[in-house]
């Protein structure tokens, strides 16, 4: 909340900035018609959407309701000769937790010095990486919970307060994301989503919400994320580097009592290119937990290496497969099983699939999709089916659902299975 | 009608005859892989780079109109050979600022590299190869049709000369892979514009159709301002409006990732 509530005084700012400055311009018009201000028209544009859905399943922890959302969304840039400036802003009544949220989806500016340099500054939706809904060097902050609830696939990235840099060089390009203060994941906590609770031994949601303990000191508690990249003959290549935190509270402290963000360190490679008629990646990542780097410490996960292998394929006119397999391995397994304290002992290695279907229709205003993910070592499927109809240029329907599916209520996709939902969304867009 | 149809057959068929002999009339009708190769350039490849601001409006048979508004950048490599483009799409709203980017290949047994930037995700998405006669953005045109069919994926005859037009009649190599048996494509003797393509179904039947409905000499460059395409079968047709069209913009390579996530004013505006 805090994170919005400081993002709610950056916009007033932002807004107040960029609405007065049209009143400005016309003001020095009349003196000056070249002047700072006059060129700064502002382009306004959005959405407003109903959205809807409820669970399957009986879920002991949560509403029925998964999503019952009314919002706004405003997006206003600005291209003046010097850089763009861009704030985009959501409004929205929750009637699942019967609150009215703001949140600052962007606040941004955009600078591009000189050839070889770019830089962005300010609220920021940034994404690197090859996967598909799979992430391994991407480390900016994900909403999971958007994502299970059935909001548009958008708010899978949640927003980072950072600075980016971006410098090309005739043998490579470098970005470097400074975030000053930890952006983490918008993960589930039990507030909309019942989910494996290890110290209670059981599901859990509203009952045992997820209390955390996160490193929010401005750069004291900062991320830095660098990707050194390279397009040749059109294989784009790239090596990542990250340290920071890890994303989700995947550890607690010694109390546990609450749910902490451990040091987290990656380093990984990445290459995309066509392969035959279709696109292949592959994606590695090191996941360096540096407050575990034995692997004894029980409360905190330990380190990982994470592979990823893609492909993509027109099968048919207007009909797209793609699938991946993707590979966790624990690092220290040894060391985990003896440190085990309760619970079921996750794999050594974590084995996952996925397969996107997306057809096309109706001149292409219809768009099905089907994206699945399934674990063949935690024995658990999510679905995601989606119809998405354009009725005319504005106005956009969509069904869909999150299907959960799992042999044990512990694994990853498996503790989900009663926010098993179903949705149906309106938007108008202008 | 028919009467002035014969004169002119008469005197078409009969002035080869008179001018056996004189070079002259041979120099008027160039072969027919001249004509095509013009024809290509022409209309795919004037000046060695270009923008343009595209209007599109899809009708449907029900009279349902949905537009698409985008800027295009274009940059060749060599005048009939590789090119690239950058789709800068300005509407429907729900697209607004969404990138697509060409590498386009002209040998035809190589494939296209494509891109899609989606803003909002913040997501460079490479594109698989798809098949070239898929719509455009839902339109009645197909993606060969705005970045053009490579010359050697046909054989081409030409048909009929008349005093403004060469028919050339295009038969694909491989006629598996497309929906046509064969297209004609009337061309503009003076200026070597296509002003009509024809393509007939396999059983023969004409069912669709793109006119050049206006052209403009725009920088001594003639240029199709407006074309339509229609499409017999569905009853559907899209009008594609051109303006703010420039050539020889002296354009950079902007046809690379970082432009995709900050595209050049050239394209925004």
């Amino acid at each position: 909340m805090n994170r919005l509530c400081s993002g709610a005084k950056v916009f007033a700012v932002f807004s107040v900035l960029i609405i007065s400055l049209p009143v400005l311009a016309d003001q020095s018009d009349e003196n000056d018609g070249d002047s700072f201000f006059s060129d700064l028209p502002i382009e306004m544009h959005g959405f407003y959407e109903m959205r809807s859905g409820y669970r399957l399943r009986k879920d002991n922890y949560e509403k029925d309701m998964s999503i019952m959302e009314n919002r706004l969304q405003l997006d206003l840039s600005s291209y003046p000769e010097w850089g763009d400036l861009k704030v985009k802003a959501d409004i929205y009544g929750d009637l699942v937790t019967e609150k009215g949220y703001f949140d600052l989806r962007e606040a941004n500016i955009f600078l591009r010095p000189n050839d070889f340099l770019d830089l962005k500054v300010g609220r920021q939706v940034l994404t690197w990486g090859t996967g598909d809904l799979v992430f391994i060097n991407d480390l900016f902050p994900k909403d999971w919970q958007s994502f299970f609830i059935g909001r548009d696939n958008e708010y899978l990235k949640a927003p980072s307060d950072a600075l980016k840099a971006s410098l090309f060089g005739d043998w490579a390009n470098l970005d470097i994301v400074y975030t000053p203060r930890f952006d983490h994941d918008r993960h589930i906590d039990g507030t909309r989503l019942s989910y494996w609770n290890l110290n209670l031994g059981r599901l859990a949601g509203q009952d045992a919400v997820i209390h955390t303990d996160k490193p929010n000191r401005w750069f004291r508690d900062s991320e830095l994320a660098a990707r050194l990249y390279k397009n040749i003959n059109n294989y784009e290549f790239a090596i990542y580097a990250y340290r920071g935190y890890w994303k989700n509270p995947i550890g607690q402290n010694a109390s546990m009592t609450q749910a902490i963000f451990p040091d987290l360190n990656v380093y990984g490679a990445s290459v995309r290119g066509a392969i035959g008629k279709g696109i292949g990646n592959i994606e590695v990542g090191y996941y360096e937990s540096a407050d575990d780097m034995s692997g004894k410490n029980a409360l905190i996960d330990n380190s990982q290496m994470r592979y990823l292998v893609g492909y993509t394929q027109e099968i048919a006119r207007d009909f797209t497969a793609g699938v991946q397999y993707y590979l966790e391995h624990m690092q220290d397994f040894s060391q985990y099983k003896n440190s085990l304290m309760s619970g079921p002992a996750r794999d050594e290695y974590r084995h996952l699939v996925t397969l996107r279907l997306t057809k096309l229709l109706m001149n292409q205003n219809l768009r099905c999709s089907l994206f699945t993910y399934f674990s063949p070592s935690d024995k658990d499927v999510h679905m995601r089916p989606n119809v998405n109809y354009k009725l005319n240029d504005n106005t956009t329907l969509e069904i869909g659902g999150n299907i959960f599916f799992g042999d044990y209520s512990n694994t990853f996709f498996g503790q989900l299975q009663n926010n098993t939902n179903i949705y149906a969304g309106m938007r108008y867009s202008f | 009608m028919k009467q002035i149809l014969t004169v002119v057959l008469v005197l078409g068929l009969s002035l080869p005859l008179f001018a056996e002999g004189e070079k002259s009339a041979s120099k008027e009708i160039p072969d027919v892989e001249t004509i095509v190769g013009k024809a290509n350039i022409v209309a795919y490849y004037q000046g060695k780079d270009g923008k343009a601001k595209v209007k599109m409006t899809i009708t449907d048979k029900r009279n349902q109109k949905r537009r698409r508004e985008f800027n295009i950048l274009r940059k060749d490599d060599e005048d009939g050979g590789d090119q690239k483009y950058f789709v800068y799409f300005l509407k429907p709203p729900d697209v607004r600022r969404m990138v697509y980017m060409v590498h386009k290949h002209a040998d035809p047994d190589k494939d296209d590299d494509r891109w899609l930037y989606l803003p909002a995700l913040d997501l460079d998405k490479r594109i698989a190869a798809g098949d070239k006669r898929t719509s455009f953005v839902g339109s009645d045109f197909l993606y060969e049709d705005v970045s053009g069919r490579s010359l050697k994926e046909d054989t081409h005859e030409l048909i009929k000369t008349t005093d403004e037009l060469f028919v050339v009649k295009n038969v694909p190599k491989k006629p598996d892979t497309v929906e046509f048996s064969y297209y004609n494509v009337s061309i503009n003797r003076k200026t070597y514009v296509p002003m009509k393509m024809e393509f007939y179904d396999k059983d023969d039947k004409l069912y669709r159709v793109i006119e050049s409905k206006k052209v403009e000499m725009i920088q001594e460059f003639p240029t199709v301002v407006m074309s339509v395409v229609s499409d017999l079968k569905t009853g559907s047709k899209t009008e594609m409006e051109f303006s703010e069209v420039k050539y020889d913009i002296n354009l950079k390579d902007v046809f690379q990732e970082r432009y995709l996530r900050r595209p050049p004013r050239e394209a925004i505006r």
